[in-house]
């Protein structure tokens, strides 16, 4: 097991209240293994990110039963541990919008050897030779290391980002949106390198990746999360959320995504927008969306029922699921919720 | 009748180097063609899809579409009328008949304004109707954007959410009953469970109230779902036009066959094909005689090198730039 996380709340102090970022998440990341997170913008993603690699503000109120990295508490350790054990040769991270996140007077082969320096006793030429075989394995050129950013395009400064979060050989690399403001012929080329390095890297690599395009999701995660509104809806292996989903949200998603694969499909939307994760409410957080709710759902949060053997849904109605996956597939459906009227 | 008909367009930028890097860098005077020669045509009410990769000339096609830039060459007719000869009066009227829809719900919204201003301001600007006329046209036209007048029309944009803040976008630009409506990218900065609503929105609202859209998108899926006509561009020139199901499920161009085998698609079980192109999009920087995918394409053949492939027929209404054809 490389991550373990149980029921771990990062709750932000804020003028008008407590916003629950994160609330009550439960995952674990394998060995070798890509872990996708789906979800909407606000729901949580990218606090989930910071609250890993401890970049929540001071504001930031985080609790866990338990948060382990390769069976270290990462919870609880010493800041200068964590930044000098874990961060970069346990975690690596791409960051969002990393097409940004090189620094423009710097050459990107040396951003890149930055991190080995700062980590390691390895000489210049021991740095150099890192960069260049991690170059190679994302399609770059050796010569592009004595390159500056601006002379990249988009893509290839977001595979450069890629290279660098790879250069200590870390066991967990989290991706947060790395192909999103791409085009798709170099969001293929990326995905491509992503499954490359993870078959030749000689110590496996897990990856945490983090996105709101499904289909991204879909092609490359063993197993999927669903978020909403800082609580995991569903979490299951892929082929089982796409073939046997259980949560009402996840059948939503599953009818508004478009496919170039199902031309005559019908999109459907889900009425209304993410409540606010200020304060209090005592339900399900979906249930204001949701076409099956009752009046049970809104009144206690509902469990992280094991459906079946690794299998997790957020919702007490699951016994009705046959009946909820041939009504999601009406567009009325949807229109009866309570968001929609 | 065509509502639309573009021909030959062309929209060069020059890029003119300093007297001192011409002196003592010798550089010289260099053209961006953004679009460079593109014909098409548009059918009342229809919706034709507009794809390509960023920098293609999407969005400076559909500016001099919208007459927001004068083109450098070609001719853009509106109803058979040449719009770069338009009078004055018949310009405003141009302009109420030709809307845009923007990507940006965040950015494009005036923040001072609240939802009934902002979509009252096309009417103040370009129509003399009474103050009561005004109200009751703005307040339709919530209404038919999915949103309740009473409910939305004091809101400013910051208390509404993105989907929200579309749909006044929506409004603003379907309030004048414009006959030809652009659509750069509006869904790009919503998340996907309302994206289908907004689509479907697009899609009523033009049958309802008959009007053209050209609607723009890197998003194939997204294209394939709502367009009738779909037009690959790749480097200010169309590769493909035809009926969009026709395009997807049998491309002909090398370019749309890898762009096409490059869209993901949400269903674990499915293996994609490697899409069948090499390197990175070219600048549309003085391009070099012939074809411009040629640097990329992997069926490139002599010709490819010194004529431009012109758009012709494979089939009726399937029209395929390449010389494999």
């Amino acid at each position: 097991m490389i991550l373990e996380i149980e029921n771990l709340k990062t709750h932000y102090q804020t003028e008008k209240g407590v916003v629950k970022a994160n609330d009550g998440i439960s995952l674990s990341i394998d060995e070798n293994e890509v872990v996708g997170l789906a979800g909407e913008s606000g729901c949580g993603k990218s606090t989930l990110i910071r609250t890993l690699i401890r970049l929540v503000p001071k504001s930031a109120h985080v609790t866990a039963d338990k948060m382990e990295f390769k069976g270290q508490d990462i919870l609880s350790m010493p800041d200068k541990d964590f930044r000098e054990k874990i961060l970069w040769q346990g975690i690596g991270l791409v960051p969002q919008s990393a097409m940004n996140a090189l620094n423009p007077v710097y050459r990107v082969g040396d951003q890149c050897s930055e991190a080995i320096q700062a980590h390691t006793d390895y000489n210049k030429a021991e740095c150099e030779r890192i960069v260049e075989k991690l170059f190679d394995a994302v399609g770059l050129q050796a010569g592009m290391m004595k390159a500056y950013p601006h002379e990249f395009s988009g893509g290839m400064r977001q595979r450069s980002m890629i290279a660098m979060s790879l250069v200590l050989n870390p066991a967990l690399v989290i991706m947060d949106e790395p192909t999103t403001g791409l085009d798709v012929l170099v969001q293929e080329r990326i995905l491509r390198n992503i499954k490359e390095i993870r078959k030749m890297s000689e110590s496996s690599v897990s990856i945490l990746l983090i996105t709101h395009d499904i289909s991204v999701i879909a092609e490359m995660s063993n197993r999927i999360g669903i978020m909403y509104a800082g609580r995991l809806m569903e979490f299951a292996e892929s082929m089982e959320l796409f073939n046997d989903p259980y949560h009402p949200y996840t059948l939503g998603l599953k009818n508004a995504f478009p496919s170039i694969q199902a031309l005559d499909r019908e999109l459907i939307s889900i009425p209304g927008s993410p409540p606010s994760l200020l304060g209090d409410l005592p339900g399900c957080l979906f249930s204001y969306r949701c076409p099956f709710v009752i009046p049970e759902c809104e009144k206690a949060r509902p469990p992280d029922l094991e459906i079946k053997p690794g299998h997790f849904v957020h919702c007490i109605r699951t016994d009705h699921v046959e009946e909820f996956r041939k009504l999601a597939g009406d567009k009325k459906t949807w229109q009866s919720s309570k968001s929609a009227t | 009748m065509a509502i639309l008909e573009v021909s030959d367009l062309k929209q060069y930028f020059y890029l003119e180097p300093t007297f001192l890097a011409r002196l003592v860098g010798g550089k010289k005077p260099r053209v961006i063609k953004a679009v460079d020669g593109m014909s098409f045509s548009m059918e009342p009410g229809e919706i034709l899809g507009l794809a390509g990769e960023s920098g293609c000339g999407k969005s400076t096609c559909c500016l001099a579409i919208a007459k927001l830039r004068e083109p450098t060459g070609g001719i853009i007719r509106y109803k058979e009328s040449d719009i770069a000869e338009m009078s004055k009066k018949e310009i405003r009227n141009y302009r109420s008949e030709v809307q845009l829809i923007f990507q940006d719900p965040y950015e494009s919204l005036n923040p001072r304004y609240t939802a009934f201003d902002l979509v009252a301001e096309p009417l103040r600007a370009l129509t003399d109707k009474s103050k009561a006329e005004i109200k009751e046209r703005v307040n339709e036209t919530i209404t038919l954007a999915g949103l309740t007048p009473d409910e939305y029309k004091n809101r400013y944009p910051h208390q509404m959410s993105g989907g929200e803040r579309q749909r006044v976008g929506i409004a603003q630009a379907l309030v004048l009953e414009p006959k030809l409506v652009i659509a750069d990218e509006p869904l790009s900065m919503l998340d996907v469970s309302i994206r289908a609503g907004i689509l479907d929105l697009i899609r009523d609202l033009s049958e309802q109230m008959n009007f053209s859209c050209i609607y723009v998108s890197h998003d194939l899926s997204i294209l394939s779902n709502i367009s009738e006509r779909l037009m690959i561009m790749y480097l200010g020139r169309i590769m493909e036009l035809g009926v969009t199901k026709e395009v997807i499920t049998d491309p002909h161009h090398p370019y749309a066959r890898a762009l096409i085998a490059a869209v993901p698609i949400p269903d674990p079980a499915y293996k994609r094909p490697i899409p069948n192109i090499r390197g990175e999009v070219a600048q549309p920087i003085d391009p070099p005689p012939g074809c411009r995918f040629q640097t990329r394409c992997l069926q490139v053949m002599d010709v490819c090198r010194d004529t431009e492939p012109p758009l012709k027929d494979v089939k009726p209404g399937h029209a395929v730039a390449c010389h494999l054809y």
